[in-house]
């Protein structure tokens, strides 16, 4: 762990060391799954997204066409607009320069972190670092396990999986602040739960949205200061 | 796997990664609407959170992983610090399985 004061680069180093683990899986996974190198290093440098990179070696190996994969992949990665939305060019950067590189590293991860953050100015602080240094590892990590494969196997057995919840939780508590905004969060939780067994993957987390509805005004109730 | 497939999800995700910011920046956003777009961030936050937690697939997961964020929402509700929370749900998740319950 690096040594730090700052307590952003603590806590984005602490996602990376997870990330390193995902990504070393992602890269020995897809060398199995028959993925030349040259793929394996584009895809992770200009699809750059662990759900859909993951998802479509899973579709190469079943056998799964073009376009489903590019379907599923985009279907999956759908809620980046949204997310965009949310976060806005303030926090991406003024710069023309900012919003074209700053576009590309928007994960749930870096708009968690900049969500997390109350004062614009940490907002674009966090979300450049987060950005850039799970970037960074991600491309790196995915590299050299398709290389090298990855030594440390299967990430679930270091409990990765629950690791990447857990931190998306942390980042989040500091957004509900008031009763709506839990009302949504339960409500989108809920109904991402109860859809995926029906719906492709990515969809049912779109469909969360509908959550905002327990944040509109109710009709004939009076406005309580939240 | 084909390069067309590769270069097209690349493009559709950078597209779909750069129209968020720009839309917003094209729309005049009253403080009202913006509190609804942090809100629909939440919202997809929760949701991956609760799928991530809890599902394998569309299969639940066992208990391993819910019992690893469950520790991790604890301590991160007791605001201890976030590497804390990261670290506590990865040991609790994979002890156990060490333990043999998965």
């Amino acid at each position: 762990m690096i040594r730090t004061r700052d307590p952003i680069v603590r806590d984005v180093s602490a996602l990376c060391a997870a990330a390193v683990v995902v990504g070393l899986s992602f890269g020995a996974i897809a060398t199995a799954a028959g993925l030349p190198l040259s793929q394996i290093v584009v895809m992770s440098a200009f699809v750059y997204a662990g759900g859909a990179q993951f998802l479509a070696v899973g579709l190469v190996s079943a056998g799964g066409t073009a376009l489903a994969i590019v379907l599923a992949g985009l279907l999956l990665n759908a809620r980046h607009l949204p997310f965009g939305l949310a976060i806005g060019n303030e926090t991406l950067g003024a710069s023309r320069w900012r919003r074209i590189v700053g576009s590309h590293i928007l994960t749930d991860e870096s708009v968690a972190f900049a969500l997390a953050q109350d004062d614009p100015a940490q907002r674009r602080r966090a979300y450049w670092l987060t950005g850039v240094a799970l970037f960074v590892t991600w491309n790196i990590a995915s590299t050299v396990g398709a290389i090298a494969g990855s030594a440390l196997g299967d990430p679930n057995r270091y409990g990765i999986d629950a690791a990447f919840p857990a931190a998306l939780l942390a980042l989040t508590l500091p957004s509900l602040k008031d009763s709506a905004s839990v009302r949504v969060a339960v409500a989108g939780a809920a109904i991402a739960l109860a859809t995926t067994p029906l719906l492709p993957a990515g969809l049912p987390v779109l469909l969360a949205l509908l959550g905002l509805a327990f944040a509109l005004p109710v009709p004939g109730s009076k406005r309580r200061p939240s | 796997m084909s390069w067309i497939a590769i270069i097209v999800l690349a493009a559709g995700t950078y597209a779909l990664r750069f129209a968020g910011p720009v839309l917003r920046s094209r729309l005049s956003v009253s403080d009202a609407v913006k509190r609804y777009l942090t809100l629909a961030a939440v919202a997809l936050l929760a949701a991956l959170i609760g799928t991530a937690a809890l599902l394998d697939g569309t299969d639940f997961v066992g208990v391993a992983r819910p019992a690893g964020v469950v520790v991790g929402a604890v301590l991160a509700w007791r605001k201890l610090p976030f590497v804390v929370v990261v670290v506590a749900a990865a040991l609790t998740a994979a002890l156990l399985r060490l333990a043999g319950i998965q």
